[in-house]
């Protein structure tokens, strides 16, 4: 199935690569995406078994909605290629990329891609790609990276190789991180692709992953890799509009409407102007609501997810 | 062709270890399997291994498929990449 540049993506839940248990039923828990990994969860001495499990895998089981993606080796190891051929043969939506230091490591994979499309006999265009920061590098060119090719749609900090490269370790406010997350955010706006913030590794820490998720949504990120179908929930939960905004949102959209009826060009609410921005925000509210099942969806917006 | 031992798969729950053994070239396919649901599922496990042999070309080796709840698909992942370490086809480069 062709990958889609803009939809939710609140969570993405990582599963290992070389672990058949967790395979058959990965899209029950209610994430947006899964991501299957090759790189650092799968020993160097079983990357072959990594591949050969997770293609069967996508070519087995029926995701459903879920958005499909699969993290590889970086492309100048010996697995790295493999790994993308296999990938695309099995179906996969979106090849992540790790530690991306360059726009020319994602010209370098969108190359291979096309070879692979076009040997595979697979139409061209078809698989998306999605870069994940890890180093200061990647965080300088992080906008010649998020614009560097047309299959890209999301730019992802992984915060475990970034802050050892900082020389320095995760806090629970995010310090460290705050730069990095904010020029993903810009890039990824520039750029109209999703930004994703990185994992949380303490599943036991309840509280700290809420204020983590708390701190990235206000940045501006549209969602979080997770490690635990446990932290799906509270992602979504956080990424769910309240019944209030929901309310405003629903009259913001309303009353565009009945302007564009009688063919007004400026609208107000409640004494307030409505420009754009505001609208775009009231659909994304909608969009959020609907995806969270708390709003039917009647209604389609170009703009989901964006 | 399978030119030497190997072996792919885990004893984790839900996967299957398979251990390829090189035989004399005239000596068939030979399948000793483990599984503590070979009375339900002994048979098709047995057909999966086999016909990823075939699928290969594999025409003599032993096999010992230690199955610990493994779904068709883990069964053709670990024989391919057991088949893959084992013959002259392995590969990691395209």
């Amino acid at each position: 199935m062709r990958f889609v540049k803009n939809r939710l993506r609140r969570t993405m839940l990582f599963i290992p690569g070389n672990n058949p248990s967790m395979m058959p039923d990965a899209h029950l828990y209610g994430a947006d995406a899964l991501m299957f990994d090759l790189e650092d969860s799968v020993k160097i001495t079983e990357k072959d078994a990594a591949r050969d499990l997770v293609h069967q895998a996508l070519k087995t089981f029926n995701y459903g909605d879920v958005e499909l993606v699969v993290r590889v080796n970086p492309l100048n190891t010996p697995h790295g290629k493999a790994d993308v051929m296999s990938m695309i043969e099995a179906g996969v939506q979106v090849i992540r990329l790790p530690k991306t230091e360059h726009a020319g490591d994602v010209l370098e994979a969108e190359q291979w891609i096309d070879h692979c499309e076009e040997v595979l006999g697979i139409q061209k265009g078809s698989v998306g790609l999605m870069a994940a920061i890890e180093s200061g590098q990647g965080i300088l060119n992080v906008h010649a990276i998020a614009t560097a090719s047309k299959r890209l749609i999301g730019i992802a900090i992984g915060a475990e190789d970034f802050v050892t490269d900082l020389k320095t370790t995760r806090s629970p406010e995010g310090t460290e991180l705050f730069t990095a997350r904010s020029m993903i955010v810009f890039a990824a706006r520039a750029a109209g692709i999703s930004a994703l913030d990185t994992v949380f590794s303490d599943v036991n820490d309840e509280e700290g992953f809420c204020a983590e998720v708390a701190l990235i949504k206000q940045m501006g990120f549209d969602g979080k890799s997770v490690i635990n179908p446990r932290q799906i929930a509270p992602v979504n939960q956080l990424y769910t509009p309240s019944p209030n905004e929901i309310e405003k949102a629903q009259a913001i959209i309303e009353a565009i409407r009945e302007a564009d009826e009688k063919g007004l060009g400026v609208v107000s609410l409640n004494g307030k102007m409505i420009d754009r921005p505001v609208v775009l925000r009231a659909q994304r509210v909608i969009a959020l609501a609907i995806a969270a099942g708390v709003v039917e969806n009647t209604v389609v917006f170009d703009n989901i997810g964006g | 062709m399978i030119i030497c031992d190997a072996i792919a798969g885990t004893l984790e729950s839900s996967d299957i270890l398979i251990q390829i053994f090189c035989v004399e070239d005239e000596a068939g396919i030979e399948i000793h399997l483990e599984s503590a649901v070979i009375y339900q599922f002994g048979e098709q496990i047995r057909k999966v291994i086999l016909s990823e042999l075939q699928a290969a070309g594999v025409k003599s080796a032993k096999v010992r498929a230690v199955d610990r709840g493994a779904l068709d698909c883990t069964i053709i992942a670990r024989m391919r990449t057991a088949i893959s370490r084992a013959s002259s086809i392995h590969n990691e480069q395209v």
